[in-house]
């Protein structure tokens, strides 16, 4: 990210989009503007720190963080456009490109980069790792490993709000590539068939990992939602004013109707899949180029609050500074910390075996 | 004390559980206005309401992973799975999310599901419908298998399960449903995880689960009368938890050991058992563990011949005789 962003921005808004006037938007103060602006730096941040960490080496030669990290680079405004529409009984799910919702949730972020490190203080004990954050307490799910396998349990998330009796929805959140899954189809049928408050968010990025959407799927990846009688719309998720509106109307008829809806918010992730992707084969560095200079939406909203007067480049520069000490101390913090030990290896297994005292089966859980 | 069937102990433990406690709901294919595929859930539709009792749609995947995300917010769905055998279509959901949650959220979630259903062969319904799960399933630490033989025990063990926090699978056998069994009137709970000597014996153990056992006892009767041999049965009841200790007792009473499983051979329950056997109760062996399971193939479909491939009390007293011989 450009400290200076309306000198590489191309199409800078001259005014405020009408997005911007929407209700959901024109209602929000300064203050509240400039924290959607705040998240999506701070996952930015997280996110550059995150990976300098896994290419990095620490202390002792070894690597910080193992297996994959799938950033979230680019595709910052819809993390944080739907999740601060979040209310008491609004729940999220999603896969594996987890960071920002995490963040957007309002997890701290030492404890997601002391997850990334493997190490106790993590938020999932080091034991989830980059695609399992976890935060119940938040109303945040996860965090799914499986393209397309966190759906049903979205749908899931909406039939207990609706069982329960509360006014509430959940947003289950996919990358493109999962549309092409069987369970997300199933998951779409019972919605519509059992009328549960489920918001299904495609969040479009172009690629199922190395596979671009033309080669991968066939028709509009929303409108599949039509063969189900379920509302559909697509937007631009580079926008987070545009973001909210959109997913605001269909919270709100999630919540006040109990009816799902499919939202596909078109983005672009600047890093590959994963970082363990070479990320040369199958799209060019001008595209990519092209999108940051474009579409970033750090800097699309930037350049909306600086001309609504909500921000200035001073500030603007404050909130960046803050989000690299922010990054820069989780870091530290999770290098300080400890690594599980072997000893933990079979906690949080079992309920029953993390609560001997109310253990109520025999018999040996574990065979060792 | 009054005789019911399995199907009809199963149905009153969804009765009582769905009564008890508000969170239970049951779901599954044709469990409610079909009146069971099976007939288990007979009746629970029109006491509890759909609310409570509600048919899904033929989508294992979906519909297991709805349940998981319920149970995740509190509730306690029971899910009925037509077939065990269908286990395959929703692996993903429940062997990757069920089993695995709790893990990768250091214990922050929970799911208390119950997923329950027959499975077993013998019915000549062929491979695609006559699958055994318990040992792929209870490969899988973050889940409880069980698999009751009688009425009394299928009662007990699915009330504890129900009330169980964590996911729990609950295997049933179709050529059971009918077979009658003295259940008591008032209320009780079988623990998870505890075996049950169904018959005491000082000869032979033979280590059983499922409808298997129903069959050894008629062996053991026989080999009593017609062979003066005393064989005792060990009932697992749960594969996981596993109660080792009631079999390594009777193994130390009668130093023979015969495992008797509707299950292929290779990875299955008895090859674990057999391990734990040797590697904890070595010197109290009299002779080599023997292992009886199903004829190592897929499920045939002709029916004299899909009853030659299962364990059935011929066979079962072929291998006791050669255990003593």
């Amino acid at each position: 990210m450009s400290k200076k962003p309306s000198a590489t921005i191309d199409q800078k808004p001259a005014a405020p989009v009408p997005y911007g006037q929407a209700p959901v938007n024109a209602s929000l103060t300064a203050e509240q503007k400039i924290e959607l602006y705040r998240q999506m730096v701070r996952i930015r941040r997280f996110e550059e720190r995150s990976h300098r960490a896994y290419t990095g080496k620490n202390a002792a030669g070894g690597a910080n963080i193992g297996g994959f990290l799938h950033l979230y680079n680019g595709q910052e405004a819809i993390a944080v456009g739907c999740c601060s529409l979040m209310g008491k009984h609004d729940h999220v799910i999603t896969a594996y490109r987890d960071h920002g919702h995490a963040i957007a949730v309002g997890m701290d972020t030492k404890a997601l980069m002391a997850e990334l490190y493997g190490k106790i203080t993590g938020c999932s004990k080091g034991k989830g790792g980059s695609m399992h954050f976890f935060s119940p307490e938040r109303n945040y799910w996860g965090g799914h490993g499986i393209v397309g396998g966190q759906i049903p349990l979205g749908v899931g998330l909406a039939y207990g709000v609706k069982y329960k009796g509360h006014k509430g929805s959940a947003m289950a959140f996919m990358g493109d590539g999962a549309v092409n899954q069987g369970a997300v189809h199933e998951a779409y049928n019972l919605a519509a068939l059992w009328n549960l408050p489920c918001v299904f968010v495609i969040e479009n990025n172009g690629y199922s990992m190395g596979t671009s959407q033309a080669r991968s799927s066939a028709g509009e990846l929303a409108k599949r939602a039509e063969g189900y009688g379920i509302a559909w719309a697509a937007c631009d998720g580079h926008d987070v004013y545009e973001v909210r509106a959109t997913m605001d109307k269909y919270l709100t008829i999630a919540r006040e109707e109990c009816k799902p809806a499919v939202v596909e918010i078109e983005t672009y992730r600047y890093r590959g899949h994963s970082v363990a992707d070479p990320d040369n084969t199958y799209r060019t560095k001008a595209e990519i180029e092209d999108y940051r200079r474009t579409k970033d939406p750090i800097q699309v909203f930037q350049a909306i609050l600086l001309a609504e007067g909500v921000l200035t480049e001073a500030s603007a520069e404050k909130i960046d500074e803050a989000a690299v000490a922010e990054a820069e101390a989780a870091a530290e913090f999770a290098d300080a910390s400890p690594y599980p030990t072997a000893e933990d290896i079979q906690k949080d297994v079992y309920w029953e075996s993390d609560n001997p005292d109310q253990r109520t089966s025999q018999g040996r859980l574990f065979f060792n | 004390m009054p005789q019911i069937t399995y199907r009809e102990a199963v149905r009153h433990a969804l009765a009582e559980e769905l009564t008890r406690d508000p969170n239970v709901v049951v779901m599954g294919e044709e469990v409610g206005q079909f009146q069971g595929a099976y007939k288990v859930t007979q009746g629970l539709l029109e006491k509890f309401g759909p609310l409570r009792v509600a048919d899904t749609p033929i989508s294992e995947a979906g519909f297991i992973g709805m349940g998981i995300g319920a149970s995740m917010l509190g509730v306690r769905p029971v899910m009925e799975l037509m077939f065990w055998s269908f286990y395959s279509v929703a692996f993903d959901q429940i062997l990757n999310n069920a089993a695995n949650v709790r893990y990768m959220s250091g214990g922050q979630i929970n799911c208390p599901i119950v997923i329950r259903g027959p499975a077993n062969g013998g019915t000549n319904v062929g491979a695609t419908h006559s699958h055994t799960p318990e040992n792929i399933l209870a490969a899988h630490p973050g889940v409880k298998v069980i698999v009751p033989s009688t009425a009394y025990d299928a009662k007990g063990l699915l009330k504890s399960a129900i009330r169980d926090n964590d996911p729990v699978f609950f295997l049933e056998n179709t050529l059971l449903y009918g077979e009658k069994g003295e259940v008591p009137e008032e209320e009780y709970l079988i623990p998870l995880g505890q075996a049950d000597v169904k018959r005491e014996g000082k000869d032979l153990t033979i280590v059983t689960y499922g409808r298997p056992v129903i069959q050894s006892l008629a062996v053991a009767e026989l080999l009593a009368k017609e062979h003066d041999i005393s064989v005792e049965i060990v009932d697992l009841r749960t594969i996981r938890p596993l109660d080792i200790d009631t079999v390594l007792a009777s193994v130390r009473k009668t130093h023979r050991v015969l495992i008797v499983e509707e299950q292929k051979p290779f990875c299955g329950v008895g090859a674990q058992l057999t391990y734990m056997i040797q590697a904890e109760a070595f010197d109290e062996l009299d002779a080599p563990i023997s292992r009886l399971c199903t004829i190592d193939a897929p499920a045939i479909y002709s029916p004299p011949v899909e009853a030659e491939q299962l364990p059935n009390p011929q066979r079962i007293l072929k291998a006791a005789l050669a255990l003593l011989d």
